[in-house]
């Protein structure tokens, strides 16, 4: 068994999504490359290397490869696919857009988003946002797998492994031009990465009181802001910070559910959080069915009483 | 151009679904469907392309029961011009629909494909760029805005942390995100219309696809249930019990 896990970075460092999928493909059995694919993207080799249980690390460098867009990504990956059992990735935004498009060239099936692995082909996932959990198995001659990171503990350090470089003649093709990205300096976590979100709901009324009741908290917490549909939908907060089955799924740490009702679309995108938090004036809201501690009260008195409590 | 917008029936994302107790599957019996909502956001967006004069004719393909008519039906009535169902009363995966669709593309012809970025039964996120991948075309996945100009399509894409944008040489593949647009509702005029709108019906074995299924299915169990909370009673306690007993703060 040999499996080659598709590296996430920035040319420089690397996500800590990659070394949680390394957990997951080391629990398949076999040896483990890391590819690293990118442009001037040795600092990123290094890391990858410097995790234990990594067998060799490959690095690609060209410019085709600099912003990772999928088809030469692909390309490259299915030129090298050849003696490898299995293909992995984190199911993050990069390895969704990448690893189907290695899949339907090898014309492999892909299992997505693992939580689990119960032996070299045999995966558990959720589905139905996680209101079953499915057990599969591939009949694959390659098995194409993007892994959950909140579902593993990102591998230790180790190595050194040895750096190789690989040919990236396959990597060309032009039909796809990156042309610009935007990545706004977060003054708080990333929702999906997080270990600690708050998020709130209608019961806030207004965008202001989102703001004013949610923010001081946060950033005592040091945790990201999350919101529920309808809050998103009345207009108290931006889309991208919706969670759900529609929105962001994410098991941080601690999820402080305040003034959300907990209706099943919200639930389907936290409810694997760690430690869940209710605050919620009523007592009969289905959040507190899923809710570890449940505060029940007016978030308005409550939630500024909790900022002076911590 | 032509758009190809396929859709998916799907479990209506209100409904809690239930495990069967044998644990072959999820039951579906008398359970609400309607159109996965990241594929009203791929038709809402193919009908917009239309009222801005890029597109010419907007065509639904769904690859299911013959209840997906329903769903295509559902497209038609919000301003899609004609449908064609896949009959396929198996379980289908993302790479059989994928090569189904690869068929459709070949007949139709279209110069853009949107679909949605992932149906919420299965949650794959995969049929889109499989697509791609089988047409060797490029692919522009959870696109929150799309720019047609001349030979190429600028999709900005949600990406972890941020926003990306590509440019794609047409034909493409685009995958829609929640951001992209808020879809309208079929009024009852136009669901009465949408009546009168062809629908074409083909097979698998028509289009000469092969729907077997890669993935076996050993089991579908209800998710761990969670333990029983307890209520606190002041901000004080919450955070005492954060801190001493749950160990997260």
């Amino acid at each position: 068994m040999k499996t080659l896990l598709v590296a996430e970075h920035d040319n420089r460092t690397l996500t800590e999504a990659t070394a949680r999928t390394l957990t997951a493909a080391l629990e398949m059995g076999g040896d483990v490359d890391v590819l690293v694919a990118g442009k001037d993207c040795g600092k990123a080799a290094e890391a990858a290397a410097g995790l234990a249980g990594v067998s060799r690390v490959l690095t690609a460098d060209a410019d085709s490869l600099a912003h990772r867009l999928a088809e030469p990504l692909a390309a490259l990956i299915v030129a090298m696919a050849g003696p490898y059992d299995a293909l992995v990735a984190p199911a993050t935004t990069f390895g969704k857009n990448v690893m189907p498009r290695v899949a339907a060239l090898l014309d492999v099936a892909q299992v997505s988003d693992i939580i689990g692995v119960e032996g070299p082909d045999t995966f558990v996932r959720p589905i139905y946002a996680g209101n079953a959990i499915e057990t599969v198995r591939s009949a694959d001659a390659k098995k194409v797998v993007t892994v959950r990171g909140s579902a593993f503990a990102p591998a230790p350090a180790g190595g050194p492994a040895p750096i190789e470089t690989v040919a990236t003649e396959a990597a060309s093709g032009d039909a796809s031009t990156f042309v610009s990205a935007e990545i706004p300096e977060l003054l708080r976590p990333e929702l999906t990465s997080a270990r600690i979100i708050i998020s709130g709901g209608r019961a806030f009324q207004s965008a202001e009181n989102f703001k004013a009741y949610l923010e001081p908290l946060a950033d005592k917490l040091g945790a990201a802001i999350g919101a529920s549909r309808a809050a998103v939908d009345a207009g108290y907060a931006a889309n991208d910070l919706q969670v759900g089955q529609t929105g962001k799924v994410v098991a941080p740490e601690l999820y402080i559910a305040c003034g959300i009702s907990g209706a099943i679309q919200h639930l389907a995108g936290m409810k694997d959080s760690r430690v869940i938090v209710a605050i919620n004036k009523d007592p009969e809201a289905p959040i507190f069915q899923v809710a570890d501690y449940g505060l029940v009260g007016d978030i308005f008195e409550l939630l500024p009483e909790l900022e002076k409590a911590l | 151009m032509k758009i190809l917008v396929p859709v998916k029936r799907v479990v209506d994302f209100n409904v809690k679904v239930r495990v069967k107790p044998d644990g072959s599957g999820v039951d579906l019996d008398n359970v609400k469907m309607a159109m996965n909502p990241f594929d009203e956001i791929a038709v809402e967006e193919a009908l917009r392309l239309k009222e801005a004069g890029q597109a010419e004719e907007i065509v639904v393909v769904s690859i299911g029961p013959a209840a997906a008519i329903d769903t295509i039906r559902t497209a038609l009535a919000m301003g899609a011009d004609r449908g064609i169902l896949v009959r396929a009363d198996q379980p289908v995966e993302p790479l059989g629909v994928a090569k189904a669709l690869k068929a459709v593309v070949a007949k139709e012809e279209p110069t853009l494909v949107i679909l949605g970025k992932q149906a919420i039964d299965d949650d794959c996120n995969q049929t889109g760029q499989m697509l791609a991948a089988l047409l060797g075309w490029p692919q522009g996945t959870f696109a929150s805005k799309v720019v047609i100009d001349g030979e190429t399509v600028t999709v900005t894409r949600e990406i972890d942390g941020g926003l990306e944008t590509v440019r794609l040489t047409l034909p493409a593949v685009v995958t829609t995100d929640l951001r992209l647009n808020e879809p309208r509702y079929a009024s009852l005029p136009n669901i009465m219309r949408s009546k009168k709108k062809p629908v074409d019906e083909t097979t698998a074995e028509e289009l000469g696809v092969d729907l077997a299924p890669r993935l076996q299915v050993l089991k579908v169990e209800a998710p761990p249930a969670r333990g029983g909370g307890v209520r606190v009673a002041s901000p004080a306690e919450l955070v005492d019990k954060l801190k001493n007993e749950a160990g997260v703060l």
